[in-house]
């Protein structure tokens, strides 16, 4: 059986979401490097893969899917389904919370922080301290949500790792980057669970590939 | 069995998304609502069950859950039938394409097609705001872009995850029901595969007996 191919930019936290999932499956895969400031993601045989112009794109024989949650997820549901909780009405349900509040939640407020702390200098964008602020606020009331959750189980969705926990991680890994890392030290049991997966092979061996300024100051530009 | 409780306003486009998958499954239940007015949703007994403050919250005896799309594929799952099978979740590749569009309109359709409708109806009727012309207009060229997209998929399938309707169909009822009570309705005019898909699912009982209670118009 052919390995599945993950088309994209590995320093992406969108593309660590899935290459996670493909991690702790146990998965076959191989990462077929895109360039974005080369423009790859709008060519039209990438366009032919994903119509909305994005990456991750997963291919696996004849399918290919788009949309890092929906990768994610058939990863697991093919390869590792106890990851999503399958079977299990009121589990399968904990992990879709946790998932859905990573991306409704979390994410919209990590973004404008990570945009306006590592990748502004690098692309001639002037740093807006006050939208940093502003979510920086929202972030420690999302944080104590969080924190309350984690004081009745190890991991999002009980006490074993779920894709619930796996979708977090790549968005998590650039805020921890910035200079507001300290922010997680108000909420201990937060941070010795983002400590908990950052110890994990799989997720040591994605994050090796993702350095903590996209690659900008290298000049390994994305 | 006792009727599950949903916790929110009935016109809410959130708490829709539940409503209309309840329907489809022809589960029982029952509408709490949640007085917005009267920040009802901030007040701690909604927290308790809606950590956010936000609507929907649901609540299945001893189960509570929030965040409409995990409290829809959880009522999807537990009534699944085989009149009423909204995920496909029994076969792979249609269980992917399900999410896939389930994804695409959380974060391709609905970012582009939820301000519009914030500008155009709710800003002024509930907020006593005026429209914000630039976002609408900002909005509408996005989503041109976003119905091309689904104009070229509903060319080859019936519905988005393929030639049967599912959870990622239904997703979609609530944000453009509103829409098409703003004065850009005519949009879809060009993309006659999506206008057609779009008449089929408001012609569904489900779909039918939720509008009625979603007003388009407020005094």
């Amino acid at each position: 059986m052919a390995p599945m191919k993950l088309y994209g930019w590995v320093v992406s936290p969108w593309m660590a979401r899935v290459r996670v999932c493909l991690e702790e499956a146990g998965a076959a895969y191989e990462v077929v490097p895109m360039s974005r400031s080369g423009g790859d993601h709008r060519r039209p045989e990438h366009l032919a893969r994903n119509p909305f112009g994005q990456i991750p794109v997963l291919e696996d024989g004849d399918l290919t899917l788009y949309q890092s949650r929906a990768i994610a997820r058939y990863i697991l549901r093919k390869h590792k389904p106890e990851l999503l909780h399958e079977g299990d009405l009121a589990g399968s349900a904990a992990v879709d919370v946790w998932v859905e509040v990573e991306a409704h939640q979390l994410e919209p407020v990590i973004l404008p922080i990570v945009v306006n702390c590592i990748i502004a200098q690098y692309v001639g964008q002037e740093r807006d301290q006050a939208v940093v602020d502003e979510n920086l606020a929202k972030l420690k009331k999302v944080l104590e949500v969080y924190e309350a959750r984690l004081s009745g189980s190890r991991y999002l969705a009980g006490d074993d790792v779920t894709a619930a926990d796996l979708c977090h991680f790549g968005f998590m890994r650039y805020f921890m980057a910035t200079e507001y890392a300290g922010v997680v030290d108000a909420y201990p049991r937060f941070k010795g669970w983002w400590e908990a997966l950052v110890a994990r092979p799989t997720v040591k061996k994605v994050m090796a590939s993702m350095p903590p300024d996209f690659g900008f100051g290298s000049g390994n530009i994305p | 069995m006792a009727p599950v409780k949903v916790f929110g306003s009935a016109m809410s486009t959130n708490v829709v998304r539940v409503l209309v998958c309840l329907e489809e499954v022809g589960a029982e239940y029952e509408v709490v609502n949640i007085d917005f007015q009267a920040k009802e949703h901030k007040s701690p007994e909604h927290v308790a069950r809606n950590p956010f403050g936000q609507i929907p919250a649901f609540q299945d005896g001893d189960l509570f859950l929030f965040e409409s799309r995990a409290i829809a594929k959880y009522v999807a799952r537990k009534h699944k039938s085989a009149d009423a099978d909204l995920l496909r979740e029994g076969n792979l590749n249609e269980a992917a394409m399900v999410d896939v569009w389930t994804e695409v309109e959380a974060h391709q359709y609905n970012p582009a097609i939820s301000p519009i409708v914030y500008e155009c109806l709710v800003n002024p009727a509930m907020k006593g705001l005026p429209t914000n012309q630039k976002v609408v207009d900002e909005s509408l060229d996005k989503l041109k872009k976003v119905l091309e997209v689904y104009e070229a998929r509903l060319s080859k399938t019936k519905y988005l995850a393929g030639d049967f309707v599912s959870f990622a169909d239904l997703n979609h009822f609530p944000y453009t029901y509103y829409f098409m009570a703003t004065p850009h309705a005519l949009v879809f005019d060009s993309y006659p595969h999506v206008k057609v898909w779009w008449e089929s699912l408001m012609s569904r009982p489900s779909v039918k007996k939720l509008s009625a209670n979603m007003p388009t118009s407020w005094p």
